[in-house]
């Protein structure tokens, strides 16, 4: 199972209380977990990527195992840590704004 | 007895306040959807537990949430379905795309820029949301960058209705300060193929075939701070209202100056009168006099706080140029707040209750059309948008 890590304003929209557990097949690849994701929670759609271009939004970043995935493309396969389920996908709001 | 349920959009989150017919004693509700910009809720008048609302986040975009139980529940309309099994993506309510098909959409590729250069349409947040009058699943989006987008399925996909912005002048438009958002949309209740729509800073527009095409109704209008005063679109609109009776006459709050039109904003008078400023945001007129209207008058577009500190409604029971200080109940000193333009609504009820919120998170309340009020709350974030229901 992949676990991921969504900011708190996120697991409310979702209506999850902590990490998200997926299932996705081999291979594990940053755009097939969110593609995962968002088929798991359709609310999440948008918020994460834009609808049309699958483009990042700005305020988001993508981090697994210490390491800044934000500007991988989506095709990029997950470390094994993450694939194995020992380390989950972070998808983390900047801090910014008041 | 009746009952008032009055619908607080704040920076950060959604207030339900409620009261008896009195208008005495409230109880607040919320924050709803906590630490989101919530810019506008809106109940249906065709069913007032159908109450919509505009969510949005500069990390996480935009989500439309719909509540169907008078606001104790919400969901963002369509959220909750799987894809279908052939794959099919589900509509998804906070999907707002600009048209852009060769039938339709004509070449709509930039607006003007702060600068004046061509700028890329770019959807940013939901403004406004105005329930159809007849139709509860049918509503109307007015977003930034500015376009109405309609939905007849309660929220769960939406259109654009691109003859707005592919009418002609769209390519001139400019963004105000707050964004080049599309804030006001005006519903004709005795003609249901007549629209009005406000952008800032554009202008106004009037559709008379339910929304396929439009034209702007500027003429009238002077805006000292655009190159030609007297352009056709460029104009910063900040906030029109009318009164169900007589649709045609319509009352403008502009950037600077406030407009009377009597002929369906085909043209425009100042009725600014003897206002101390007739810069503002807001204005609303009363639910049984239709000349009566009222105002918030703020110093300047430079400075956006109440003149000498003194928060001052105005009244003017002439439609306008004769205008009085409603202040009893209201901070005379100290006071340096700012109304924003979604932010005073009227009741029903005999007397008429006028509300209006503060940036600095008060929502203050009139049981008497003005002439008392009193905080409802007075330490919400700060206040976007205010609407009020008037329940059976």
């Amino acid at each position: 199972m992949i676990r991921v890590l969504l900011p708190p304003h996120l697991r409310t929209l979702a209506k999850v209380k902590d990490e998200v557990a997926l299932e996705v097949a081999a291979p594990v690849t940053l755009g097939s977990v969110l593609d995962a994701l968002e088929a798991r929670y359709p609310v999440l759609r948008g918020t994460i990527r834009d609808h049309v271009t699958l483009q990042r939004r700005p305020f988001l970043r993508f981090f697994a195992c210490e390491e800044d995935l934000s500007h991988e493309p989506p095709d990029t396969p997950l470390p094994d840590a993450v694939v194995s389920g020992k380390e989950p996908l972070i998808v983390l709001g900047a801090i910014a704004g008041g | 007895m009746s009952k008032v349920r009055v619908l607080v959009g704040t920076r950060k989150g959604a207030f339900i306040l409620t009261s008896d017919g009195k208008r005495q004693q409230w109880e607040v509700s919320g924050p709803h959807f906590a630490g989101w910009e919530m810019y506008h809720l809106k109940g249906s008048p065709a069913d007032p537990n159908r109450i919509y609302a505009s969510q949005t986040s500069g990390w996480f975009g935009q989500m439309i949430q719909r509540s169907d139980d008078g606001g104790k529940t919400w969901e963002a309309p369509g959220g909750e379905k799987m894809p279908a099994p052939d794959g099919t993506p589900p509509p998804a309510s906070n999907k707002f795309v600009y048209d852009t098909s060769p039938e339709t959409g004509k070449p709509m590729t930039t607006h003007q820029f702060y600068d004046g250069k061509p700028h890329p349409w770019e959807f940013k947040r939901v403004w406004h949301l105005e329930p159809s009058l007849t139709e509860p699943d049918t509503v109307y989006a007015g977003v930034e960058d500015a376009a109405l987008f309609r939905s007849t399925d309660g929220g769960k996909s939406w259109h654009e209705m691109a003859g707005l912005r592919g009418h002609g002048t769209g390519p001139k438009w400019q963004p105000g300060a707050g964004g080049m958002c599309l804030h006001t949309i005006l519903l004709d209740p005795s003609d249901p193929k007549r629209i009005f729509i406000a952008i800032s800073s554009a202008g106004a527009f009037r559709s008379d075939d339910a929304g396929k095409t439009w034209k702007p109704i500027n003429q009238g209008l002077v805006s000292q701070y655009i190159p030609d005063p007297k352009a056709e679109v460029g104009h910063c609109v900040h906030r029109i209202a009318l009164h169900r009776s007589r649709p045609n006459t319509l009352f403008m709050q502009k950037h600077w100056d406030v407009m009377r039109s009597d002929d369906a904003g085909d043209s425009w008078r100042e009725v600014s009168g003897n206002l101390p400023t007739d810069f503002g945001f807001v204005i609303d007129v009363h639910a049984h006099e239709p000349e009566t209207i009222y105002v918030v008058p703020i110093k300047s577009d430079s400075e956006h706080f109440p003149l000498e500190g003194k928060l001052r409604v105005y009244r003017s029971k002439t439609g306008g140029n004769e205008w009085e200080a409603l202040t009893k109940g209201l901070p005379q000193k100290d006071c340096y707040v700012n109304v924003l333009r979604d932010a005073m609504a009227v009741d029903s009820l005999d007397a008429c209750g006028v509300y209006f919120g503060t940036t600095g998170g008060q929502v203050y309340a009139s049981a008497d059309a003005g002439d008392t009020w009193s905080a409802i709350v007075r330490d919400l974030p700060g206040v976007l948008s205010v609407e009020v229901q008037t329940l059976p």
